[in-house]
């Protein structure tokens, strides 16, 4: 049985309000170490808001996220800090890349922030990072100079920059054209590949196909497990949504 | 959370808002730089003032009198608590055995002493003006008072070189049209009349003093009081003027007369200081804190601008209060690199005004204003600059902070 790198048992996360809202809706999973999970879903469905509450980005109304093995949900809001700094990395839909900072500048921002290197290892790790995505001549260029693709490599050399367990990354593609979705796409396989979890949030349902597995979001629940990659006819495990 | 992280982004930020960043520097240098020179101006005036005042009187006067009636000849008799419709006995008026007193206060007094005879008189030279009569020992005198360097005509031994001669104040001299070596007649309490001669004219700068004080011998003061032998008053100067209270309170135990200090004589004007003072450091506080303002509307803005940075660096793990010490670094860059322009606009604005010169009236010449430099004031200014600065930008950076980062993605996506 492989290992567990990120679970979520009875996920609930609920706005209140005058008219309470559920964005998610008691959701289990558990997603392996090295496990390319993609998550769909129509606009609305709840897929963002989970995974918010799986890289603790935000706190479940309910619930519990497990990350390697250690319960969040009593963690203080610096704890989870700590977390998300030493064992999360994020990409999202933009880049959200510092404009003030140039792309070197940018990936070296989580491994200042969690002070565990010296500044010469940081400064040959980051140029690592963005030479293995191919931005090694673009390192002391500032955002503004940058196409969107690369702009986006530059936010996932950050994410990997602390060298976290867990990529979360946020409808990734959802702002880049067909070439650049394809290169980020193949990033993020070769980064589950290489042995590190990676859970995507995406529309596109050609590019879910090459994760390992799929699930399919309705209303704040699972609706379809697909187990295999490239498989979209049936559903290898239908998880019953709980009432 | 490394420091220099924060640092970096703080810089990162001021640096990359030139106009804003120099506007707010340009606020605080300026509250800075005024508030030096109004505390340089206002001590500067008040020193001065001090030290005329302190030059011109005792720094201790030991008089006697005392603070409350001496016991009654019934009361030490009787052991009474209380005596009624029995007249005090009032005994030989001035300090007994002052020359005792004298040795006494000396063997332990950090400065001199020297006797004195004060009373009223009137002076008359066609016009007749009420004065203060002193009457000292030139010898002694010059070791007490600073009447030798205050003389503009004659000297304070000229006392010695003719009967009953006086020195009087120049505002006095000038409002009688007298001269020296002019004759004047002095009108003592009891209607005695002297004949005197004019042998010095004295220019303290304090009004009050030049206008309304003499100088005789004792000899003379004596006999215009019509009590021989007597001395009223003992004049102590002090090696350092703000020991006077202490002084006074510890000649006043030993030896029972009432003893006044400079301070406690001039207690009203002084009470009046602190008032001023008061003023003005709520003047200077104010105009520091408004200085502070530009400063807030500076952070606030950059923190509403960066609520995206702001969410993107708590999401990539970096904590609310370390977000929250980028902003206030920020505040404190502007603040402190507003300050050491502060410090020099306050510099050269007290150099300034110390060039400038006011006409006395008074004296007839032009002197220079009076300015206090010490680096107290620009410490002072620089750290309430710094606190106000501080303390501006921590509001709007709590707010900013406290933003949940999912609300801001979300937003943007």
């Amino acid at each position: 049985m492989s290992e567990v790198a990120l679970q979520a048992v009875g996920l609930v996360r609920r706005i209140e309000g005058a008219v309470s809202h559920t964005l998610v809706n008691g959701i289990d999973l558990s997603v392996s170490k090295g496990e390319f999970l993609a998550i769909t879903g129509p606009s609305g469905s709840g897929k963002s808001s989970l995974l918010y509450l799986l890289g603790l980005l935000d706190a479940p109304s309910d619930g519990e996220v497990i990350i390697c093995g250690q319960p969040t949900s009593k963690l203080s809001e610096d704890d989870r800090a700590n977390v998300r700094l030493t064992k999360c990395g994020f990409v999202f839909q933009f880049h959200f890349l510092l404009p003030e900072f140039t792309s070197l500048e940018n990936v070296l921002l989580p491994m200042r922030a969690a002070g565990q290197m010296s500044e010469k290892e940081m400064q040959e790790r980051g140029l690592e990072l963005l030479g293995s995505l191919g931005l090694k001549d673009h390192a002391n260029k500032r955002p503004n100079q940058l196409s969107g693709g690369q702009r986006q490599r530059v936010a996932i050399a950050r994410a990997l920059s602390n060298r976290p367990e867990i990529i979360v990354a946020d409808e990734p593609t959802g702002a880049l054209d067909t070439s650049s979705t394809e290169q980020v796409f193949g990033i993020l396989r070769e980064i589950a590949d290489q042995g590190r979890t990676v859970v995507v949030v995406t529309h596109d349902p050609a590019l879910a196909e090459r994760a390992d597995r799929r699930v399919h979001i309705v209303d704040g629940k699972i609706q379809q497990t697909f187990e295999e990659r490239g498989s979209t006819e049936e559903p290898a495990v239908a998880v019953a949504p709980k009432a | 959370m490394a420091s220099n992280l924060l640092v970096n982004i703080a810089w990162t930020h001021v640096t990359t808002r030139v106009r804003q960043t120099l506007v707010g520097m340009a606020g605080v240098a300026m509250g800075v730089g005024f508030t030096i020179m109004m505390a340089g101006l206002m001590e500067g005036s008040q020193i001065d003032f001090l030290h005329q005042l302190v030059d011109t009187m005792p720094h201790v006067s030991i008089q006697s009198d005392r603070r409350t009636a001496a016991p009654q000849a019934a009361d030490r008799e009787y052991g009474a608590v209380q005596m009624s419709g029995i007249a005090n006995v009032n005994n030989r008026p001035g300090i007994r055995y002052p020359e005792s007193v004298m040795a006494s206060v000396r063997s332990w007094l950090p400065g001199d002493v020297a006797p004195s005879v004060k009373t009223t008189a009137i002076i008359d030279h066609g016009g007749r003006i009420g004065v203060t009569l002193v009457g000292i020992d030139p010898k002694q005198e010059i070791k007490v008072s600073k009447l030798p360097s205050q003389m503009r005509e004659g000297q304070i031994n000229d006392l010695l070189r003719a009967p009953n001669a006086v020195i009087i104040g120049q505002a006095l001299a000038e409002k009688l049209a007298v001269k020296t070596g002019n004759a004047v007649t002095l009108i003592g309490g009891q209607g005695t009349h002297v004949n005197s001669t004019v042998v010095g004219i004295f220019r303290s700068g304090l009004k009050r003093v030049d206008e309304g004080q003499i100088y005789s011998l004792i000899s003379t003061a004596q006999v215009m009081m019509g009590q021989s032998g007597i001395i009223n008053e003992l004049r102590l100067r002090l090696n350092d003027p703000l020991e006077a209270e202490t002084i006074a309170k510890q000649v006043e135990g030993q030896t029972g007369y009432k003893s006044v200090s400079w301070q406690e004589a001039n207690s009203d004007l002084l009470s009046s200081f602190a008032v001023r003072d008061f003023i003005v450091l709520t003047v200077m506080g104010a105009m520091l804190l408004t200085s502070s303002f530009a400063t807030y509307n500076i952070i606030s803005t950059i923190t509403n601008e960066k609520r995206q940075d702001i969410a993107i660096m708590k999401s990539l793990g970096m904590r609310e209060a370390a977000v929250r010490r980028i902003f206030i670094l920020e505040a404190a860059i502007i603040g402190v690199v507003g300050i050491l322009f502060g410090w020099i606009i306050g510099y050269a604005l007290c150099y300034g005004w110390s060039q400038i010169t006011i006409y006395n009236t008074l004296t007839g010449t032009n002197v220079p204003i009076s300015i206090y430099y010490t680096p107290f004031h620009y410490i002072v200014a620089g750290g309430i600059s710094l606190l106000c600065c501080t303390g501006a930008a921590f509001f709007p950076a709590r707010k900013a902070t406290r933003v949940h980062p999912v609300e801001i993605i979300r937003g943007a996506s």
